[in-house]
């Protein structure tokens, strides 16, 4: 059998709806296509005559599992506009719930979604059949991420509580300290699993990606800092449109956001991991090398022990915030709209979260454009299947289908999210 | 296949952000134990394994935009038993049914390049406007005590017992000082359906309205009220105007304030 094709219609175990397909034609692959066939939902056209302090609500909306993302990229343009910066502890604050986002995506991905691919199981609920424990814990973890998303926002998906200008209510110090103990149980967790990742069986596939994720000077950067690479790239937000573009594939009609210099590049996990290793706190730097992981990871596969790695970092940072935390006087500070052209890029926990909108003097917005994190990484996923299939070509079919997948699912892409702005072509013949 | 006599549930997704199927994974401490009850047969986003239908229960989530989809919740309907929505796309085609007080066209073309290639509807719909409902299950996103009582209840052959009043009453309920009567913070609470919990209140903000209007809402009264504290038309038209924009009683209240 020299010729076959390689089809999964549905692809199971990530978010929205995405197609596989690769074609082989004399062991050689002639045709890969990651679609995205998730209907559009037109974000960026009906932003357009919203006012500015709708924008984290609405946009929101295009994502369930990373909301606090898209609300802070965009509080975060919007702020920028019109010249605010937040109370100190009110940022510490957007960050501590930002960890919560984090902690849920990450343990949700990990333990459900990612971890039935290594252990050969077809969801987290068989899986669960053997290794219940694992399981438990994993769902634990994802909770306090959860719990902490409902305190700080009022409830898991779609919380209420960021706006521009800060947030609309401060919690007291007193409701922040009964989340002490679960944080620490979570951290001393999350560190068992970062080990128990380790032991699971990885290919060799280390891939000479550039890794672009936002460096900040002081600490593991969630919600600001310049946009850098591997191989480069140091720029300030509103530089973005000079470095990337979205391109035309002809084949899958699809926009791929790629660099204009080196074309594709990769945002998330592995990308933060590689650019800002050394501003992870001590304890997930040790976890990371006790687990065999160097300050470089190049291999996809791995993303499993980084995401492990980054939930152990996100339970010890909101403990360090909560500990350092002070209520401040006021939730929010006063905000006076202003025409502008303004930009947020905040870590979404599957990358870099790029808003940028044009806003009137009344703060109407005049048009808007959002990249998320999957659109970016469409490239990367299938240029990894272009490496991975020729290398794999002897497997039988039911089990190549599934490591293509795992290769997908190493990305823990988010369709729903990109494909407000991916054209969508279904294929007739 | 093994015989199961295990009710079989199936989640289905259109046009939305799986927020609302996220949230029946959200319930971590019952997901377990919800899977030992029934059957997981479909359902995508959690799982690589498929059982063919008849399924006992499927929840939709997700407004209907593409000519695959009107096609597509047919063939659903016709392997369910019971179907229920879950959450505003699927109840009331969601923050994508803003389209459909425009030119789909003219929203493509913004978006898309080549608009040419884009296969979608010009409205965004409710499930029920293509087939029959079983329930519908509000919110943007769903509430999950919510959810778990909805399938408890269908599993067991029994209505849900669920609220229809208005978020007032969870205010009341909660201690929640009003926002409108003491702060003159505009609020759609006395217009929205319950079930979150009264949350924005709770954070001195107003309700925004994303459980979709209540059994007889008085919205033109509420306006009235929004108006006397200074709200703007323009701005009645966009509270209106957000996730549950095309469910009939906010859609006729946002259209009777556009100029």
């Amino acid at each position: 059998m020299k010729s076959r094709t390689i089809k999964v219609n549905y692809l199971a175990r990530v978010e929205g709806e995405g197609a596989l397909h690769v074609k082989i034609s004399n062991n050689t692959v002639t045709d890969v296509k990651f679609k995205i066939w998730e209907p559009p939902r037109l974000f960026e056209a009906f932003l357009r005559g919203r006012k500015y302090n709708e924008a984290p609500d609405i946009t929101a909306r295009i994502c369930g599992i990373c909301p606090i993302a898209y609300q802070m990229s965009s509080a975060h343009a919007m702020e920028s506009a019109f010249g605010v910066t937040v109370d100190p502890q009110i940022r510490a604050l957007r960050r501590l719930i930002y960890c919560g986002e984090w902690i849920e995506s990450h343990a949700l991905h990990v333990f459900l979604l990612h971890a039935p691919d290594f252990l050969g199981y077809d969801d987290g609920i068989q899986m669960a059949k053997d290794h219940a424990e694992v399981v438990q814990k994993g769902l634990q973890l994802k909770k306090v991420g959860n719990e902490l998303m409902a305190l700080l926002g009022g409830r898991e998906v779609h919380p209420i509580n960021i706006r521009v200008g800060g947030l609309y209510r401060a919690p007291t110090k007193r409701e922040l300290a009964p989340f002490i103990e679960k944080l620490k149980w979570g951290r001393d967790a999350a560190l068992e699993t970062v080990r128990w990742t380790a032991t699971l069986p990885f290919p060799d596939f280390e891939q000479d990606y550039e890794f672009v994720a936002l460096l900040h000077p002081d600490e593991y950067a969630i919600t600001e800092g310049r946009l850098v690479s591997n191989k480069g790239l140091d720029i300030a937000l509103s530089e973005y449109d000079d470095h990337f573009v979205e391109e035309h594939v002809p084949y899958t009609n699809a926009l791929h956001s790629v660099l204009k210099e080196r074309g594709s590049y990769l945002v998330g996990p592995l990308a933060r991991y590689n650019l800002n290793f050394d501003k992870l706190s001590p304890l997930a730097q040790q976890a990371a090398r006790d687990a065999g992981l160097g300050p470089v990871c190049r291999n996809q596969f791995k993303s499993i022990i980084v995401r492990s790695v980054e939930t152990l970092y996100a339970y010890d940072e909101a403990l360090r915030i909560i500990d350092e935390y002070e209520m401040p006087e006021k939730p929010a500070v006063e905000v006076q709209p202003r025409a502008a052209t303004c930009y947020g890029c905040t870590e979404a926990p599957r990358g870099s979260l790029y808003h940028r909108y044009r806003v009137d003097d009344q703060g109407v917005i005049l048009d808007a454009k959002i990249v998320a994190p999957t659109s970016q990484n469409q490239k990367s996923v299938e240029s990894d299947l272009w490496q991975f299939v020729p290398k794999h070509m002897d497997l039988p079919s039911d089990q190549l289908t599934w490591q293509c997948e795992q290769v997908i699912r190493n990305y823990d892409p988010c369709i729903s999210c990109s494909a407000h702005f991916l054209k969508l072509h279904i294929e007739r013949d | 296949m093994p015989p199961s006599r295990k009710p079989k549930l199936a989640v289905w997704k259109f046009a939305s952000c799986s927020g609302c199927q996220l949230t029946l994974l959200n319930c971590e401490d019952e997901l377990l134990a919800v899977a030992g009850q029934v059957d997981i047969a479909h359902f995508v986003e959690a799982s690589r394994a498929v059982v063919r239908g008849p399924y006992d229960l499927s929840l939709v989530e997700g407004s209907i935009t593409t000519p695959h989809d009107v096609e597509l919740i047919q063939q659903i309907r016709r392997r369910s038993k019971c179907l229920v929505t879950i959450g505003a796309c699927a109840t009331a085609g969601g923050i994508q049914a803003l389209r459909n007080f425009k030119d789909v066209q003219e929203f493509v073309s913004i978006v898309y390049a080549a608009p040419e290639y884009i296969e979608t509807l010009a409205t965004s719909t409710p499930i029920a406007d293509h087939v029959q409902v079983d329930f519908e299950l509000r919110g943007c996103p769903i509430n999950k005590e919510q959810l778990l009582e909805v399938v408890s209840a269908f599993l067991n052959g029994r209505k849900p017992n669920l609220p229809l009043y208005s978020v007032c009453i969870e205010c009341k309920r909660r201690g929640t000082v009003c926002v409108m009567v003491a702060h003159g913070t505009p609020c759609l609470g006395p217009v929205t359906q319950a079930g979150c919990g009264a949350i924005c209140p709770a954070y001195y903000r107003g309700c925004y309205g994303c459980f979709g209007p209540m059994e007889t809402p008085n919205t033109d009264s509420l306006s009235r009220r929004w108006s006397y504290l200074g709200v703007e038309e323009q701005d009645l038209v966009r509270a209106f105007r957000t996730f549950n924009a095309w469910a009939e009683a906010f859609r006729e209240e946002s259209v009777a304030h556009e100029k």
